[in-house]
């Protein structure tokens, strides 16, 4: 009788023998079938446990970024509200927002201003930064690297613009100029349409020191040192040679990462006017194409206008990659 | 003759330099040496191709960049240690004068009011940062394992995917997310932000690129020995791979950190600190010193984080490269 209770129950030994019956022999059917038909069915099969670690990820990846990207193409070209089932209407949302939206064509204005100036200037930014970071001494390296990447590292400190050029006599833009007699009358910075879109900027340049910098100090830093050497025997003179000839070469995968970081950054400006100017900014002054998309997408529910906002993004950035790309292959030749 | 004189100095490492000091092989004095033009320039210039004026103008310019870059989170510091008529003082001090910690006083007392839960916020970025940190470093690199170190079908054309997935800003799936949030129930829930988080195609592609140079000798050395594929990536490439790691770790915390995920998340338990922060600035001077208390805060863990970590991160960036 005590034995018994220290014994598992009956039926669940049974159970574990029949499923692992079951599952032997199920394996062994899926072995033998494999080994029929195409060879890529046997090579899948071989391979299935790297499959099945691959799932997780690739299953929400699938979820969260492929079906979102196709679906945003379809709705593009419906009227969808999320309460009724999308209606077809053809090319009518790419129309208005061209032909009948005038708040569109004021945020494409503004996102190619900034991406025209942010977005190259950004990048040589990073780059310049980068190099002269590693002409440094190894022990001061680090720091200002750091110096230079903790803007984009603390994603809420662009919160400290705002006090900066808080628009009343507070603010410390207003109070520097007043002191030294350059204005009278504090300025409003954030609300006055000649300077919102300049500041944008300005602290746009302050956190573009990211992912892409760091990427390009590292690159330098693996350049090969007697490459140099060698090619002071060879005759290059002056840094400026050594520049175009030796380190751009060398490090042209991370120039190509980091300008493809640098593109998505530059077109994706949104939450950095929003936080500043406000949303909607004033005369929609700092409106980015983001802000619209987010406007019809997260508050006025128009799903299938917001799609093809995304839609005209997506395509933007992929062909502005291809043209980078493009440029960046012609580096040092 | 000259230019055989100019490659002798360029051979000349640092070794050769100890050489000299050391064993004084030259007859000379070592003082004598030391001033010697070809010992001082040695020892000054590392590099080949520098001039001292060009070095000092690179140094003064990185200096005055790096204060700009520098001095507004020097004033987020110090506006978290102003006592509040400094936060209003006309004109506005850059630097405090009577340090204070009212400003976190005041944030203790607030975390357990009512009118904004503090505790509650930061209970839950902490919460979406913990899970979407360490998740993310699970998923993707067990997917990395795979794409780096074999050839499996289809995989040529998943990697990219992925890669074309980082060409684009995240906004572009903002809207067709909600809709998909939306069917499976996850709108106003912490999922909203943990799982987009977790399939970060940045982290994966680093970890990838990270993940090639493990050596493939080891990880056929280990299959002889009979260790699965589950085992060899958790026992061997994990542990060689720990810099990425790190540098997945510091991205995930940058951007979950300051997520305010206010475009998915509406119910007021549910809020992070970040959305609660961009309230409170707009919410009157009351609660100037707090806001600046929780900026403070809110700044300084991903950057502690990246102190810690930087040099295996560097080791990360170094493989980051694109063809």
């Amino acid at each position: 009788m005590e034995n018994s209770i220290n014994k598992e129950p009956n039926f669940l030994v049974k159970g574990w023998k029949k499923f692992t019956n079951w599952w032997n022999e199920t394996g062994r059917k899926i072995d033998k079938w494999s080994k029929r038909g195409k060879p890529i069915r046997r090579k899948l099969y071989l391979n299935r446990t790297l499959y099945l670690m691959m799932f997780p990820f690739l299953l929400l990846f699938l979820f969260f970024t492929v079906i979102p990207v196709l679906m945003s193409l379809y709705l593009s070209f419906t009227y969808y509200n999320m309460l009724e089932t999308p209606k077809f209407i053809w090319f009518s949302n790419y129309l208005t927002l061209f032909l009948d939206d005038q708040i569109f064509i004021t945020a494409l204005k503004n996102t190619v201003i900034l991406a025209v100036i942010t977005g190259p200037v950004g990048y040589i930014m990073a780059f310049v930064f980068a190099w002269l970071i590693n002409e440094l001494p190894d022990r001061i390296r680090p720091i200002i690297t750091l110096v230079f990447y903790a803007p984009s590292l603390a994603g809420n400190a662009l919160a400290i613009w705002t006090y900066i050029f808080s628009s009343d006599s507070y603010g410390y833009a207003n109070a520097f100029l007043v002191s030294f007699g350059l204005i009278q009358e504090p300025i409003q910075w954030l609300t006055n349409t000649k300077y919102i879109l300049a500041i944008v900027i300005i602290v746009q340049l302050w956190m573009s020191l990211g992912v892409n910098f760091l990427s390009l100090v590292a690159g330098l830093k693996g350049v090969d040192k007697t490459l140099y050497e060698a090619a002071a025997v060879d005759g290059v003179k002056n840094r400026w040679q050594e520049l175009w000839y030796i380190t751009l070469p060398s490090m042209k995968p991370q120039l190509v990462f980091s300008a493809v970081i640098q593109i998505s950054g530059t077109l994706g400006i949104g939450s950095i006017t929003v936080s500043l100017a406000g949303f909607p900014s004033v005369d929609y002054a700092a409106h980015t194409i983001v802000n619209h998309l987010q406007d019809y997408g997260n508050l006025r529910f128009e799903m299938g206008y917001a799609s093809a906002i995304a839609t005209l993004l997506f395509l933007a950035s992929i062909g502005l990659n291809k043209l980078i790309r493009k440029i960046i292959s012609k580096v040092g030749e | 003759m000259a230019e055989k004189i100019k490659k002798v100095r360029v051979k000349r490492s640092k070794r050769d330099i100890n050489d000299i000091k050391s064993a004084r092989i030259d007859s000379r004095p070592f003082s004598e040496i030391s001033n010697s033009k070809v010992y001082r320039r040695s020892k000054k210039k590392k590099r080949v191709n520098r001039s001292t004026g060009g070095d000092i103008a690179l140094i003064v310019f990185l200096a005055i960049c790096g204060i700009f870059s520098f001095l507004p989170l020097l004033l987020t510091v110090n506006n978290a240690f102003k006592p509040l008529d400094e936060l209003f003082l006309f004109p506005p001090r850059f630097f405090v004068r009577k340090p204070t910690l009212a400003n976190f006083e005041n944030l203790a007392n607030a975390l357990t009011s009512s009118l904004v839960p503090f505790s509650r916020y930061f209970f839950n970025t902490i919460l979406i940062t913990i899970a979407g940190t360490f998740g993310h470093l699970l998923v993707a690199s067990m997917c990395a394992y795979p794409l780096a170190k074999y050839k499996v079908p289809g995989g040529a054309f998943i990697l990219s995917i992925i890669t074309l997935s980082l060409m684009f800003p995240g906004s572009v799936t903002g809207i067709p997310r909600y809709i998909i949030f939306n069917w499976f129930g996850m709108i106003d829930t912490h999922w909203s932000i943990i799982l987009p988080a977790l399939q970060s195609s940045l982290g994966l592609f680093l970890m990838r690129q990270f993940m090639v140079g493990v050596p493939t000798e080891l990880l056929e050395s280990a299959k002889i020995d009979g260790a699965g594929e589950f085992r060899i990536y958790w026992k061997i490439v994990m542990p060689l791979v720990k810099p990425a790691w790190l540098t997945l770790i510091i991205l995930l915390i940058q951007d979950l950190w300051s997520a305010d995920g206010s475009s998915y998340i509406y119910r007021e338990d549910y809020k992070l600190v970040s959305y609660a922060l961009s309230q409170i600035s707009a919410g009157g001077p009351a609660l100037e010193g707090i806001s600046a208390a929780v900026s403070l805060i809110m700044i300084l863990v991903p950057i502690l984080v990246f102190i810690i970590s930087q040099s295996q991160v560097m080791e990360t960036m170094a493989h980051s490269g694109m063809k």
